[in-house]
Order: structure tokens, then C-alpha cells, then sequence
């Protein structure tokens, strides 16, 4: 369920970055007013351990699939709300830069999807609610569970939702929700089962560890009222802000030449201009090819709103510059290597 | 057990890459985080139409690969198994999307455009990410938050996660190699041992921190966690952002395909 680069707007990119650093912050403020330093080696430890369990495939019973542990829930039930935020977060950071799971503009989108939905919404409301003060076998069991789904499902809707705000994909929301929802619930079950065994095993071994946790409430009760009106002000803000400079007309780009030129675009214009369309009628080696070709196929008027800069002229000579470009940087990446062994050579 | 395997070994090697010494290793890891975040923010700024146009973002990725060295097979191997998640989003573009648009007289959807755009901005977005661990290696990645004046107590958590995850990674597979010796099955764990497998590991590390954490009061730990003295970004370091930052919005703002392209054909004269 992790983001990626390619599927969202800088606007989307950076609001959830804004959010994310906003929940960070104020985890990371409340962690160190209530922190012994024992806590950050089991913070570091933990996250290390969520990434190995992460690795580790569960049967998942009577399917013949298997799935694995997502680790938020836990996180936040040993180690507290914002220890857990921040540890998950630590974890994400691991993934997108080693292991290229969500890229890093999408990273603000995980660590909320992931961390904060679980964290700070299901586990405050859903799973303190559902344990009560104290613990029972059965009770763990079945709020671990309903707490892994709601905070899965919520998450996989925040994945909808940052798509869809982006508009970098055609997927209607509608079959985009039908589609993210029952897969994460069915991941949400499996997280929930391999949680709450995890978590009662450890309750039946070493109930002290669980009762620490609880009782260490050390890293802070949860306002959170305070963090979400903080959060969703922060969001709205950079949405805001983002969303002008986003928004096609004009586009971020456009409206600074805009704004530095007085011109949507720049004109090429004067001697420079006609020098430069002189080269282009001598260096052609495929001169007007791809306008006579083309010139016959009229565009549709869909086509002409779906993408109006492509008709069959201006495709051929992105094809092949296209593939130019693509040469030039083969070229440069040769060149470069070729210096890099000359260079070998005579040391 | 084959993804620890794979997981442990991935680390590992990234690891070794950045250690290595070239002209981009060399550079400030700020710069470097800098010049990656910028060229990102520019790359997936274009609309979902876009694919010729994001051609010279390809210029990047090359450039560090090539002066820094890199082998291209681990970096193909980690985008192929990245590859499907990015193509089966964008394999359902050519369903929604109705409208077609000609290219080179053939009328196709214009939803496969999309599909081109998202494969493109993935894959290059994805190998950038991927070339910045490669140079700069957890530490410097540290080195530039601290910079960036995120809290120390996150920094030395994240270090402390990376330092420790090879070694639970190594736990977890020697966990599940016992258990798979002991139980003649598939690599699948039954759901009878999920807890106890789970919690073990679980129990086993919290020890593990608790004993991590007196070795480190015995060596004298204040909630200091000593990453290594960053020299101050020098003129080069200056530079290789600026120049990244300007050539990829100039890329961002001329389509310099269809530049090349009209130079090429003849067309749009």
C-alpha cells in the first residue's frame, strides 16, 4: 500500500509532507518531555524488529496465500502513540531509500497512511476503548483485530483520496475505492491475526512488558483534538497555497515566466529565432516527413481536449527526439565512463 | 526466508556502493538529498499526459550513475521488483480513459499515454531515490536531516533502527530456519506458531535493547549519538545543485525532444 512518486502532484506530495512533519514534530516535542533515555534504543530496536517481522511469511488459513506483518499496531501498543509514529516513520524512511517502496516526494503520503491512521486515530479511539484497564486474553485478541482493520482501511482511503487529488491516473473513484477497500481488509484481518497473537503471546509469557506499556503512558495521553485541528490547519494551509501554484492554468511554471516576463510563454523571437530556423532547415534529415504523413488524419475534437498538443507532426518529432534525448544520455553516460577507466588507467 | 535473505543482502550492498569513492560520493550529502528532491518534485510536477517531454529527466540518473560509478544490475534488479506495482496501476489508465490521440497516424487510447507517463515517472523517480543511498549511504543521509535541523532524538532512533535491522534481519532467519527444520512444511508459518514465533522474537528483543542500551550507558551514552563531523558544503557542492536544479528546470520548461525533434524533422518551421 505504499505510495509512489509517479502517482501523486507536488501539491499532494508536499501538503502530506507538511502534515507528516507537522505529527513528527509534535510527537518528537512530546517523546523527549516524557523520555528516559532507555526508551530510544527500544524505539531504534523495535523499528528494526518490525522491519525483519515485516520479511517473515504467515499461511494465511485456507486461502494457500500468505501474508505479513504491517507493524503500526504494534508499534503503538508497546511503545505508545508517538514513539510508535515516529519508529514507523524511521522504518518507511528505511524502505523508500533502500528498497525504493514509495519514493521520496510519496514519503509524507506513507508515513501518514501508515503511521498516522494507526497511531493516532485507531489506536487512541479504537484500541484503548476496546481493552479498557485491564487485559484479557480475548480481549486483546479482538481489539487488536478490529483495530488493524479501521486503521488499514483508513489508510488504503488515504491512499484513494492522494490519488485522486493528484489526477496523475484516469481510475474513477468510485472503482478506485471498490477496488483499494476489500483488498485492505482482507490485509487488515491477516494483520490483525498475527498482531493479536504476537501481542497475547507476549502478554502470556512476560505480562510485564504489556503493563509497562500500558502503565508508560510515560510518552503521553493523547489530545487528540489538539493534534488533528494542529494537522488539518497545516493541510489546508499548504493545500492552499500548492493547489494555486498546481492548478494547469497557469501552472506553477507558466505563471512565474508569467509574472517575470509578462508572457505566459516566451516567445523566441528577433534574430536568434530566425538564426535557429535557418540551422533547422539545414540540419533536417527528415524534412517535413511527418507533416505530410500526418496532415491527413484531422484530429477529433476529444482528442484535441484530451491532449491538445498532439497531432501526427508534432508526435513524429517528439519520437525522435524523443529518442535523441535518449541517445545523448546513453552518449553522456559512455563518455563519462570511458574518462572514468582512462582515468583508472594511468593512476 | 528468502526475502531476510534478500533483505539482508540488499542492505548490504547498497551499503558497500556507498562506500565507495567517486566525485559524486565525495559531494556533501546535502547536496546531494537537495539536487534528488528537486529534480523529484520537478519530474512528477508534469501532467498525466506527459511522456516524450519527461525524455531528458533521463539525463540525471545517468549523469551520478555514470560518475559515480554505480553497477546498473543492482539498480535494474531493485526496479524490477518495484516495476509491477507501478504497472499494474497504471495498466487500468487505457480502461477508464476513452479519449485517443494519433501518434504517427495510428489512433491509440490516450489512457496508454498515461500508463507511459506513470511507468516513466516511476521508474526514473524510483531510480534517482535509489542512486542517493547508493552515494550517500545511511550516515550521510543522517548527516543532511541534522543539517536540515530535524530533532536528534528522531535521527539517532532512524540510526539506530538501521543499525539494528541486519541483526534482528539475522534472528528473524535463523528463528525461521529452525522452525522450518523442526517442521518438514513449506516456508509458510502455520497460524499455531504465529504468536509464539512472533513474540519470541518479540521477548528476544526488547531484552536485546535493554542490554544495548547499558553497553551504551558503559561506554558513556548521553542521548548523543556521534554521526561524524560534516564538513560545511563547499562551492562544489553549491554548484552540482544549482546546476541540477537549473537544467531540470529548463528540462521542466522547454520540451527539448520536440525541440530536437522539429530540428530534426523539418517540422514547425
Amino acid at each position: 500500500m505504499h505510495m509512489a512518486d509517479a502517482l501523486i502532484s507536488p501539491a499532494v506530495g508536499a501538503t502530506m509532507w507538511a502534515a507528516t512533519a507537522g505529527a513528527a514534530a509534535y510527537s518528537i516535542k512530546k517523546v523527549q518531555s516524557k523520555l528516559d533515555d532507555k526508551k530510544i534504543p527500544l524505539m531504534g530496536v523495535m523499528g528494526a524488529f518490525i522491519f525483519a517481522a515485516q520479511m517473515i511469511n504467515f499461511s494465511i488459513p485456507g486461502t494457500g496465500s500468505s501474508g505479513h506483518l504491517g507493524g503500526g499496531l504494534i508499534l503503538a501498543i508497546l511503545l505508545g502513540p508517538y514513539a510508535g509514529f515516529l519508529a514507523m516513520a524511521s522504518i518507511l524512511i528505511i524502505q523508500a531509500l533502500f528498497f525504493a517502496d514509495g519514493g521520496l516526494l510519496a514519503l509524507g503520503c506513507n508515513i501518514f497512511n501508515l503511521g498516522f491512521f494507526t497511531c493516532f486515530v485507531a489506536y487512541p479511539l479504537v484500541y484503548k476503548n476496546m481493552i479498557g484497564k485491564e487485559f484479557f486474553a480475548k480481549r486483546i485478541i479482538i481489539a487488536s483485530m478490529v483495530t488493524a482493520i479501521i486503521g488499514l482501511q483508513l489508510g488504503a482511503f488515504g491512499v484513494v483520496l492522494e490519488t485522486l487529488f493528484s489526477g496523475k491516473t484516469e481510475l474513477p473513484f468510485s472503482s478506485f475505492v471498490l477496488l483499494m477497500q476489500p483488498i485492505h481488509l482482507a490485509i487488515g484481518i491477516v494483520e490483525g491475526l498475527v498482531t493479536a497473537a504476537a501481542v497475547s503471546f507476549v502478554w502470556k509469557a512476560r505480562p510485564e512488558i504489556m503493563e509497562k506499556a500500558a502503565l508508560n503512558q510515560a510518552l503521553g495521553a493523547l489530545p487528540i483534538k489538539k493534534v488533528m485541528i494542529g494537522l488539518a490547519a497545516i493541510a489546508v494551509f499548504t493545500g492552499a497555497v500548492l493547489s494555486w501554484f498546481a492548478s494547469s492554468h497557469p501552472d506553477g511554471l507558466e505563471w512565474s515566466m508569467f509574472k517575470t516576463s509578462g508572457k505566459e510563454e516566451l516567445e523566441a523571437s528577433g534574430n536568434i529565432h530566425q538564426k535557429l530556423a535557418a540551422i533547422q532547415g539545414e540540419t533536417a534529415f527528415l524534412p517535413d516527413y511527418g507533416f505530410k504523413a500526418a496532415g491527413k488524419i484531422e484530429p477529433t475534437e476529444e482528442q484535441t481536449e484530451k491532449w491538445p498538443a498532439v497531432n501526427g507532426g508534432t508526435s513524429l518529432s517528439g519520437l525522435v527526439g524523443g529518442m535523441m534525448t535518449l541517445l545523448l544520455a546513453a552518449f553522456m553516460g559512455f563518455i563519462i565512463n570511458v574518462k572514468n577507466k582512462v582515468k583508472k588507467r594511468s593512476e | 526466508m528468502s526475502n531476510i535473505v534478500n533483505a539482508m543482502y540488499n542492505i548490504r550492498q547498497f551499503d558497500e556502493l556507498a562506500r565507495r569513492d567517486s566525485l559524486i560520493h565525495r559531494m556533501h550529502p546535502l547536496a546531494k538529498l537537495l539536487a534528488t528532491l528537486v529534480y523529484t518534485v520537478l519530474l512528477v510536477s508534469y501532467d498525466k499526459y506527459a511522456t516524450i517531454a519527461l525524455l531528458p529527466f533521463v539525463f540525471f540518473p545517468v549523469y551520478v550513475a555514470a560518475a559515480a560509478k554505480i553497477p546498473l544490475e543492482p539498480l535494474l534488479k531493485r526496479l524490477l521488483y518495484i516495476e509491477p506495482m507501478i504497472v499494474g496501476i497504471g495498466l487500468l489508465n487505457p480502461l477508464f480513459d476513452h479519449g485517443t490521440v494519433v501518434v504517427l497516424g495510428y489512433a491509440i487510447s490516450s489512457g496508454w499515454l498515461i500508463f507511459l507517463s506513470i511507468f516513466l515517472k516511476g521508474t526514473l523517480a524510483v531510480t534517482s531515490a535509489l542512486l542517493l543511498i547508493a552515494t550517500t549511504g545511511m550516515d550521510g543521509v543522517a548527516l543532511s536531516l541534522r543539517k536540515l535541523m530535524v530533532p536528534k532524538i528522531f535521527v539517532l532512533q532512524m540510526m539506530l533502527t538501521y543499525r539494528y535491522i541486519s541483526v534482528l534481519l539475522e534472528e528473524a532467519a535463523r528463528t525461521v530456519q529452525a522452525y522450518d527444520l523442526r517442521a518438514f512444511s513449506s516456508q509458510r508459518l502455520k497460524r499455531e506458531v504465529w504468536g509464539p514465533l512472533l513474540g519470541q522474537i518479540l521477548i528476544r528483543t526488547m531484552d536485546r535493547a535493554q542490554r544495548i542500551y547499558d553497553a551504551m550507558c558503559l561506554r558513556g551514552f548521553s542521548g548523543e549519538y556521534c554521526i561524524g563531523k560534516a564538513a560545511r558544503p563547499g562551492w562544489k557542492d553549491i554548484i552540482y545543485v544549482m546546476t541540477w536544479g537549473v537544467l531540470s528546470a529548463a528540462f521542466r520548461g522547454i520540451n527539448l525532444p520536440l525541440w530536437l525533434g522539429n530540428l530534426l524533422t523539418g517540422a514547425g518551421k
